[in-house]
């Protein structure tokens, strides 16, 4: 497992993916920190309060967290999808299947590896993108720590997901459904908070179980609460607060502690459906 | 390597495999022993990749029982001991020649501290150690196949299997696996061989076995296969007396301008010709032996089928060309 796993970060720096991931985030934290910072200037020169521009600082550093998310989702269902499904396709998953390993060792050394290389890029691009925009504006959300590990959970659950469809489906097919159903789920959490507001309770069921199917967008709203400061939560109140769910870009409650816990044995579950999958696999 | 377990190096009783409703593999039986260069031949679609796959335990039999080495298949120790070259031989391009057989020797669980020597004893023996730390991906077809045997080879298995191990190969590099295969048997390593050129099975194996529709229908020596010798001589002028005096050395058949001795004693050979010159007849052409492989093989798995493309690649047992044409079409 060990072998697999190390053999997988191997690739992903030899093939220049780390180094791609790392030019694509000092650029993207470049051009947002200075776009953040220009915008909070502006506001200053225009002579808007500290506590109105840290405001607006928070909601648009909550963009820019959306659009690391997206790119780090991307990245876990492109990755992960042909960790599995490209080895058998090509061939070179004959010979190594020959050898005395276990099918499990090649799964979950596939998955150590694949969730090394995306924590870490998920990690160290989120804190640096809340550092940067702490040192040009003053703006440091509450729980950033948080923040970025509901952001590498939330690129963990879609890569497990994207391994599971590998051991079946060619590669693009698996990534492209990893990538189908992240949207979808991203759209039940908005459709959840839309049927509250207009009290559709069978909606309401539906669009919540789905984000206990695939917690991704129960995980993404972890990130935000814990980039939202405190005083916008307090602001929109006990009333206004889970309505204002329907906004993807705002969560008025952590998740639950037993949502995280599902998070995890979610994991769990479709890792050894995974190892289940390719042990049935022919190859 | 050692060998604890006892028993062949491949045993197979009635294995069977089915895609659905198509028969890849039926009722498989044979024995390859130990330390023998064993030729796996049939016609496209025969089932000898699917074989070799059940074998590996990389496909799962739908019937039938098999060993490896003594053992149940699927056993993890007896996979240490066996090297494989597929059919389709791909190998990580990122990685350096060197570093898939170092992944290989990790993966096979060999001792660490043997694998700088047994990978260098690889490299030299495919003729790769002048390429071992350029990237996969600058190889060409042949040197990715000269890998594989490489890898298949590390380490001196008990038993290997080469599924078509010089398809990809020139002339020059398919005597060099020819040599590389007796070395291997010389070590004590079992050979079982997956391929479709017939003159290089028949240059290299101990024994054969012919499969077709996932069946074996010939198994044997090649020369308990090919039968024995006949002597054919093309020759002007062959008398009455001539032929009195060639009976002597066994039954004669004449057709046109040819005498057929079958069978014949090759030591026999210049006496017949000395014969048949003192007889006043004028010899044109003289072929002693036994006939082909290749007549053989298509004898065999050309009989009852009408000539026609060949079918899907190793599935169900489909027709295939017949006729001395069909020269390689055949794994």
């Amino acid at each position: 497992m060990r072998t697999i796993a190390w053999l997988t970060v191997r690739e992903a720096a030899r093939r220049r993916l780390l180094w791609l991931l790392l030019i694509l985030t000092v650029g993207s934290v470049a051009l947002t920190g200075w776009g953040i910072e220009r915008l909070a200037s502006l506001a200053r020169e225009n002579g808007a309060d500290e506590l109105s521009i840290r405001l607006g600082v928070s909601q648009v550093l909550i963009l820019v967290a959306f659009m690391f998310s997206f790119v780090v989702a991307m990245t876990a269902a492109f990755l992960a999808a042909p960790a599995i499904a490209g080895d058998i396709e090509s061939g070179v998953a004959l010979a190594m299947l020959a050898r005395p390993i276990r099918r499990a060792d090649l799964v979950l050394g596939r998955w150590l590896g694949l969730v090394a290389v995306l924590s870490v890029y998920a990690i160290a691009s989120a804190l640096l993108e809340i550092a940067v925009v702490g040192v040009l504006t003053g703006h440091t959300p509450p729980q950033p720590v948080l923040a970025a590990l509901y952001l590498a959970g939330q690129g963990i659950v879609l890569l497990t997901l994207a391994l599971l469809l590998g051991t079946r489906l060619p590669p693009v097919g698996a990534g492209a459904v990893a990538v189908v159903l992240f949207g979808l789920a991203w759209m039940a959490g908005v459709f959840a908070g839309i049927a509250r507001l207009f009290d559709v309770e069978i909606l309401v069921t539906a669009a919540r179980a789905s984000r206990w199917v695939l917690p991704t967008d129960g995980l993404w709203r972890g990130v935000v609460f814990h980039l939202e400061p405190p005083i916008v939560i307090a602001g929109a109140g006990p009333t206004v607060g889970p309505i204002a769910d329907a906004n993807p870009f705002y969560a008025s409650t952590p998740p639950p502690t037993e949502f995280v816990a599902w998070s995890v044995g979610w994991v769990v579950v479709v890792l050894a459906l995974a190892v289940w999958s390719l042990h049935r696999r022919e190859v | 390597m050692s060998t604890p377990s006892a028993g062949p190096a491949v045993r197979t009783e009635r294995l069977a495999k089915r895609y659905g409703r198509t028969v890849a593999l039926e009722d498989l039986s044979m024995t390859v022993e130990r330390g023998e260069v064993f030729g796996f031949l049939g016609p496209n679609g025969a089932g000898k990749t699917t074989a070799v796959k059940v074998l590996l335990g990389l496909a799962r039999p739908s019937r039938g029982r098999a060993e490896l080495l003594g053992r149940r298949l699927g056993d993890r120790d007896v996979r240490a001991r066996i090297g494989y070259l597929p059919e389709l031989f791909r190998y990580q391009a990122w990685l350096r020649g060197r570093e898939v057989l170092e992944l290989h020797a990790r993966l096979a669980r060999h001792p660490a501290d043997r694998t700088p020597k047994n990978v260098e004893e690889v490299l030299g023996l495919v003729g790769l150690a002048d390429r071992a730390e350029s990237f996969v991906g600058t190889y060409s077809k042949g040197m990715q196949q000269r890998l594989g045997l490489a890898a298949a080879l590390l380490g001196r298995p008990d038993l290997v299997f080469l599924d078509e191990p010089t398809s990809a190969l020139d002339p020059v590099g398919r005597l060099d696996v020819r040599t590389i295969i007796r070395r291997a048997r010389e070590r004590g390593t079992t050979v079982f061989l997956n391929s479709h050129l017939l003159t290089e099975v028949e240059r290299v194996c101990d024994r054969v076995a012919i499969v077709d529709g996932g069946k074996v229908i010939a198994a044997g020596r090649l020369d308990e296969l090919l039968g024995r010798p006949a002597l054919t001589i093309r020759a002007a002028g062959v008398s009455a007396e001539a032929l009195m005096a060639l009976a002597a050395f066994g039954p004669v058949e004449v057709r046109d301008d040819r005498l057929r001795i079958d069978p014949i004693d090759p030591a026999r050979v210049p006496d017949v010709v000395a014969a048949l010159v003192a007889k006043g007849a004028r010899i044109q052409d003289v072929d002693a032996g036994r006939g082909s492989l290749e007549d053989h093989f298509i004898a065999l798995v050309s009989g009852g089928r009408a000539p026609g493309p060949a079918g899907p690649a190793d599935t169900a047992g489909p027709a295939r060309p017949a006729g001395p044409d069909a020269d390689d079409a055949t794994a």
